[in-house]
């Protein structure tokens, strides 16, 4: 299973991505880490260079309900809507039944533990 | 018996005694409070003289809202701001800006044009209110604005009191709010300095901060190092100019965290004064007393905050208060209780600016300078932090210094493995997070149920939008176009960039064209991705 852990938007904040990332190399799956201020376009098209077959969105500024919808959207357009997309960061509970319309199939909000996040990405399919 | 470690590291004994002690000499290590080395803090008389300055973050929606924020927290006892910018302005993009979309108003206020700026400080008279700025990459367009609307408001250079933050090595480390490549950043940081040296003589022109280094995951003893490497690093620059030390030094400040163990964070901070007035003394060669001096804002710390049951987090920034009023702190700030999923609300403000009021009135903690002086175990554990904050400035110098561990990514590599750590831990429980890994309660986090949410206005971004193009239609368009191609024309040189910034504020030019036209001539910033 290979894994793009992405910072979409402007937040620059990254301890979680870094952490979740270090968490999943741990539990063996390859994992590519996007860096900070990537636009939704630049993600989706890593994640389909790369051949991933799960994207993690990381977003604690707010913007997560638009980023997330332009990288499904952006996916779906380039024929690589089965790649997984999961979102942690600061999200609200009101946001999380909204994301997962969207097509994201799980959402880490804050305070989930790191261990529960890694059997989340365990569960997921390959592609 | 259990083993127990200082976040630093080290194992803390169980009982302390005069063994642990017998190589302190009080004259050479502690002294007196006022008095190099400063160990006791950088006043004679501290609180009992003048109260820490509070000062809590905020910032959100449109210049307006922000300005009627302010002024309810001044109204209750505040008496200096703490500004929040969005994300675009942190990152020179106007509010219609294509990459901006979904970010304008969201994590601070919207700042695009000077008329911004004048209604954000509309009746807050800057002879009177020190302001510091939180911003970075943008500091020197942002600090020229904010000189601008002084002046305008008839207050003279010399009584303007504000502390833009423009720390940009600690963004590369961890904030993330950087733009250009690594040294015009430095050279912008620069240009501030010596603008606001010299003519703005109250100003603190650069405030190092190591809170944001550690709530990105470093240790006690990394924050203060890395934080006093950063100092360094920008005092070289400086002196690299011709400035002689005692021109800048003395408006240096600081800017650190307390969240934690209450007496590890003391001795931090009494080692960090030691160290800092050592290093300006003896390496630098300062010879003006308040060169020597690590002025610094305490508090903060949102990482030691939890989502779960939100409310014990009030619990938690009491705990900060205190710790950060026993470490010498000159401003305080606190993260609110609901910082965890939202936006401050005005009771969750109103009820951190009550906790240092507590804290200052009722407590006894204010009542003499460094209590813990004296102490066994505080005068040993600031020995071990002094040795252990000593190694990670020797580890910064063999990454080839902090300026070169920025470029190459070590330094962004070692905080994170550092975050990684301390998360292993709280999953063993080696590190306790009541309601999170002990003492876990059967409410299940979900913060809508039991707090007040900030809801999102979607009508600040139509209003913001609106008054920037109002601002663009009426202001003079050449005299703006010529300010800017003198800001890309400084850029290209090396004359100071603040004369044609202010310049450019002046004739209304946004801080997007100002960002740009640097941005062409500087490029952007490549991230060394580590992790």
């Amino acid at each position: 299973m290979k894994v793009l852990i992405a910072k979409p938007g402007l937040d620059g904040h990254d301890r979680g991505a870094k952490v979740v990332a270090h968490a999943l190399r741990d539990a063996g799956f390859e994992v590519v880490y996007s860096g900070l201020k990537r636009t939704p376009d630049e993600i989706v098209r890593e994640a389909i260079q790369e051949d991933v077959d799960v994207i993690g969105l990381s977003v604690l500024s707010g913007a997560h309900l638009l980023l997330a919808r332009r990288i499904i959207d952006g996916l779906r357009t380039q024929d690589a809507g089965d790649i997984a997309v999961v979102v942690g960061g600061i999200i609200p509970p009101r946001d999380v039944e909204a994301l997962k319309q969207l097509g994201v199939r799980h959402v880490f909000p804050m305070g989930t533990p790191l261990p529960d996040i890694v059997k989340a990405f365990k569960k997921e399919p390959p592609r | 018996m259990k083993e127990i470690k200082a976040h630093a590291g080290f194992p803390i004994a169980p009982v302390y005694g005069p063994a642990d002690v017998a190589g302190v000499d009080f004259d050479r290590d502690i002294g007196r409070p006022g008095e190099y080395p400063y160990t006791r803090g950088i006043h004679k008389h501290m609180y009992r003289d003048r109260l820490w300055t509070m000062r809590q973050y905020v910032g959100f929606g449109t210049p307006a809202e922000t300005n009627s924020r302010f002024k309810y927290l001044m109204a209750h006892g505040q008496d200096a701001l703490n500004v929040a910018f969005d994300l675009p302005t942190q990152l020179g993009l106007d509010s219609d800006d294509p990459k901006a979309e979904g970010e304008v108003g969201r994590v601070g206020m919207a700042i695009d044009t000077l008329a911004d700026m004048e209604e954000a400080f509309a009746g807050i008279p800057l002879d009177r209110v020190s302001v510091s700025l939180t911003i970075n990459g943008m500091a020197a367009p942002i600090t020229a604005m904010y000189y601008a609307v002084a002046e305008k408001q008839g207050v003279a250079a010399e009584r303007v009191v504000t502390t833009p933050q423009n720390d940009i090595l600690k963004e590369f480390i961890a904030r993330g709010t950087w733009i250009y490549p690594v040294d015009p950043s430095l050279r912008l940081v620069a240009d501030l300095i010596e603008f606001s040296a010299r003519h703005y003589p109250r100003s603190n022109p650069v405030s190092v901060c190591g809170y944001h280094i550690r709530e990105a995951g470093c240790t006690t003893a990394q924050e203060m190092a890395y934080g006093l490497a950063i100092a360094a690093a920008y005092i070289e620059l400086m002196l690299a100019r011709g400035m002689a030390v005692d021109d800048f030094a003395p408006r240096i400040s600081f800017n650190f965290t307390a969240w934690g163990k209450i007496f590890e964070e003391v001795a931090k901070f009494r080692a960090g004064r030691r160290l800092y007035a050592r290093m300006l003394r003896e390496r630098f060669h300062a010879s003006n007393p308040k060169s020597w001096m690590f002025r610094s804002l305490i508090g903060g710390g949102g990482s030691a905050f939890a989502v779960q049951e939100p409310e014990n987090n009030i619990v938690r920034g009491a705990y900060i208060a205190l710790a950060a009023s026993l470490s010498g702190a000159q401003t305080m700030a606190l993260p609110t209780y609901d910082e965890a999923y939202t936006i401050p609300s005005p009771k969750a403000q109103l009820i951190a600016l009550r906790t240092m009021q507590i804290c200052a009135e009722e407590s006894g903690a204010a009542d003499t300078v460094d209590p813990l002086a004296g102490s066994y175990y505080v005068e040993s554990l600031t020995n071990a932090m002094e040795t252990r904050i000593g190694e990670e400035l020797a580890s910064v110098e063999r990454m080839g210094g902090i300026v070169e561990a920025v470029r190459t990514g070590a330094i962004q590599a070692e905080v994170a493995r550092q975050a990684y750590l301390y998360e292993q831990k709280v999953v063993s429980g080696e590190i306790p997070r009541v309601a999170v890994n002990c003492h876990v309660g059967d409410v299940p986090a979900e913060a809508d149920r039991e707090v007040e949410l900030y809801a999102f206005d979607s009508k600040a971004h139509a209003a913001q939008l609106a008054k920037l193009e109002r601002t663009r239609a009426q202001r003079d368009g050449s005299a703006a176009r010529t300010a800017l191609r003198r800001v890309a024309e400084a850029a290209r040189g090396r004359d100071n960039l603040m004369d044609p910034i202010m310049e450019a504020v002046k004739a209304y030019a946004t801080l997007g064209e100002i960002a740009q036209a640097m941005r062409d001539v500087f490029g952007e910033h490549k991230e060394a991705v580590k992790f």
